[in-house]
């Protein structure tokens, strides 16, 4: 449990069971869902030369998501063909996930256990995810590091995090928090947030190689979020490489 | 790692509009089932009955996308103009307003289409479509869903399994019925008589309506010197008239016609239907999508309802084609609540609209008159209002769907 924070995981265990309900605590995690699915789709099938017209594009290779909360992500990487396997420190999210790929009849490897004792047994991926978790983090480094085992010469990293600025401590926090309550207050801490430059020099520094970064915007007009590769003020994803 | 499937989606009726559907989802990479209640024969039935489609020009985009128009274009009658009378029977006004094609960039706006036509074309491409499995003379009895599918049971005993139902069986769909979707009816107390004529003036391509006291008469061209007669008429009258023996029917045409066409002689069967308005209070249900007329259908006063259900059949194949390439449930609440979201409010507005349209130009009463003389005379001076009106008419209303723009998903 090197890396994980005991408080940040209490307070997830407490959300595990409303994981899918899409007008629950995860529903803003539902809303942005199809943005990042599109993103990290497409970033896949680009590095294996995939055709996401097909019937499961991502047939053969294997993905392993940290922090997979009640399996939002998992589900439809599942769906798309990939062998998931599905990592949370939090107990009572993997046990919901779990119960909710048997209804949707997905096989689906869930586990509560760190990425750190799964990379020290020597699993590696063609795919790590690694989504709206590495604010919540305590060791940074020794989190990249573990990513960086995990992940298989010339297989991918893909973060998504929020970035620490003006506008991210008035949308994330002050607003989904306070104003929008779409997320209990106390979910985010603000200062633990991470730069676009400071994520991709942690991944450097854990010898992964940044090649793609994406805004992901939320236009409360539509309701909807895009992707946006000006706009990284927010959210954010980072892909990275694992050189081969 | 997905359980398998009969298939991914069934869609009950096989009529234009479910096979339209069936076409598109197995474009957009779906395994299809369709199954339709009626037999083969009387779906590919040659003969001409007397009924024709105007396609709006998204419309043929959309058959154009799905690999279907070139072989229904030769066949077709390109609709040039529209022209818009008032007046009373046997004293029809001069032309009160008209809409020339060439004034859009995409002429012509309309087309029309016999459906002996576009039927056989629409079943031929199904039968062809390796994706697609068309189960004729098969009703669905029941569909039951659940959290990772939905199981249909049919009337032969088969019980398939898939992630989707669509209901395109029409107005008041039993099987969205079933699944306890209510609609909101609204009768005309009208009903709509249907009859193609033969006459002895050509008619250049323009399509003529007349607004009568007793409800709107079109004169829809078709190739050749041959007109699609579509009527509206109170109830009474019109039970009347379709009472008559034909030289008596095409007599009471012809007092409508107003001349313009000339001599006319029948040609095919003679139809007639109650008009109402139906608009579903949800278009989804769980694990349910309803389209075309099961979702809503309108008074044919512009030949909108095949129009509609295709704009259904556009947006419906592109979200779910969408949420597949990103590895969604396609039978998930959030995802068929995009296609509610982008359909409902046109669906809606063109409803309430032809409802609005209808019942002003269906009454004889002075001042509502002259308030729509005045309308039409604004209308016609006013060429950024005749292009909306034009654009509307023609689908392209809100946010256009890839297959209504003839492109691929």
């Amino acid at each position: 449990m090197a890396t994980v924070d005991a408080a940040e995981v209490a307070k997830f265990e407490a959300m595990a069971a409303r994981w899918w309900d899409p007008e629950g605590d995860a529903a803003p995690l539902h809303r942005l869902n199809p943005c990042r699915l599109d993103y990290i789709a497409e970033q896949i099938a680009a590095q294996f030369g995939r055709d996401r017209r097909g019937r499961s594009p991502l047939a053969g290779l294997s993905l392993v998501d940290v922090g997979c909360g009640g399996g939002l992500m998992a589900e439809p990487m599942a769906r798309l063909g990939a062998t998931v396997t599905g990592l949370d420190a939090a107990s009572g999210a993997v046990a919901a996930a779990q119960a909710h790929a048997a209804a949707s009849r997905l096989e689906i490897d869930y586990r509560a256990e760190t990425a750190e004792a799964l990379a020290a047994s020597g699993a590696a991926f063609d795919v790590t995810l690694a989504l709206e978790i590495v604010e919540h983090v305590a060791e940074r480094e020794a989190f990249f590091a573990a990513l960086s085992a995990l992940t298989k010469p010339g297989g991918l990293v893909i973060l998504s995090t929020l970035n620490r600025t003006a506008a991210s401590f008035a949308k994330a926090v002050v607003g989904a928090e306070y104003v929008l309550r779409w997320l209990p207050r106390g979910t985010h801490d603000w200062r633990r947030f991470v730069t676009p430059d400071e994520l991709a020099a942690a991944a450097l520094a854990a010898g992964l190689t940044p090649v793609d970064r994406m805004g992901m915007v939320f236009s409360p007009l539509s309701g909807r979020w895009r992707l946006s590769p000006e706009d990284l003020s927010v959210n954010y994803l980072l892909t990275c490489e694992k050189p081969g | 790692m997905v359980s398998s499937l009969d298939a991914d989606i069934v869609i009950a009726g096989g009529g234009p509009a479910g096979a339209a559907a069936a076409l598109a989802l197995a474009h957009g990479g779906f395994s299809v089932r369709l199954i339709d209640p009626r037999p083969v024969e009387t779906r590919a039935a040659p003969e001409f009955d007397g009924r024709a489609y105007a396609l709006a020009s998204a419309s043929m985009k959309l058959l154009g996308a799905l690999g279907l128009w070139e072989g229904l274009a030769p066949r077709a009658q390109p609709m040039s103009a529209i022209e818009i009378y008032d007046g009373r029977p046997g004293a029809i006004g001069p032309a009160r307003l008209r809409i020339d094609g060439d004034g859009l960039a995409d002429a012509p706006f309309a087309t029309l289409l016999e459906t002996r036509f576009l039927r056989p074309a629409l079943l031929q491409a199904v039968a062809a479509h390796p994706d697609i499995r068309h189960d004729a003379g098969v009703s669905v009895v029941e569909a039951r869903q659940d959290g990772a599918g939905v199981e249909i049971a049919l009337d032969t005993g088969e019980s398939l399994r898939a992630a989707l139902a669509v209901a395109a069986d029409g107005r008041r769909s039993a099987l969205a019925a079933r699944a306890g979707v209510g609609w909101t009816v609204r009768p005309y107390g009208q009903t709509g008589l249907v009859c193609a004529v033969a006459h002895e003036r050509p008619h250049g391509g323009v399509a003529r309506q007349a607004f009568y006291p007793g409800g709107p008469f079109a004169m829809l061209p078709l190739p050749g010197d041959r007109s699609a007669i579509v009527w509206s008429e109170r109830t009474r009258e019109a039970e009347r008239v379709a009472a008559l023996d034909d030289a008596g029917y095409l007599a009471e045409i012809a007092l409508r016609t107003g001349g313009l066409l000339g001599g006319l002689r029948l040609e095919g069967g003679r139809w007639a239907w109650p008009l109402e308005m139906a608009l579903a209070y949800e278009f989804v249900a769980p694990r349910l999508a309803l389209l075309g007329d099961a979702a809503h259908s309108v008074h044919p006063i512009a030949g909108q309802g095949f129009n509609l259900a295709l704009r259904d059949v556009a947006a419906l194949a592109e979200v779910l084609t969408e949420a597949r390439r990103r590895g969604e449930d396609v039978g998930d609440a959030a995802v068929l609540a995009r296609y509610q979201q982008w359909r409902r409010f046109d669906a809606a507005g063109m409803s309430l609209g032809m409802d609005a349209l209808t019942r002003l130009f269906s009454n004889d009463v002075g001042p509502l008159r002259a308030l729509r003389d005045a309308g039409l005379g604004l209308v016609q001076r006013a060429p950024a209002l005749k292009r909306a009106f034009v654009a509307v008419a023609a689908g392209r209303a809100g946010e256009t769907p890839r297959l209504l723009k003839g492109e691929a998903l």
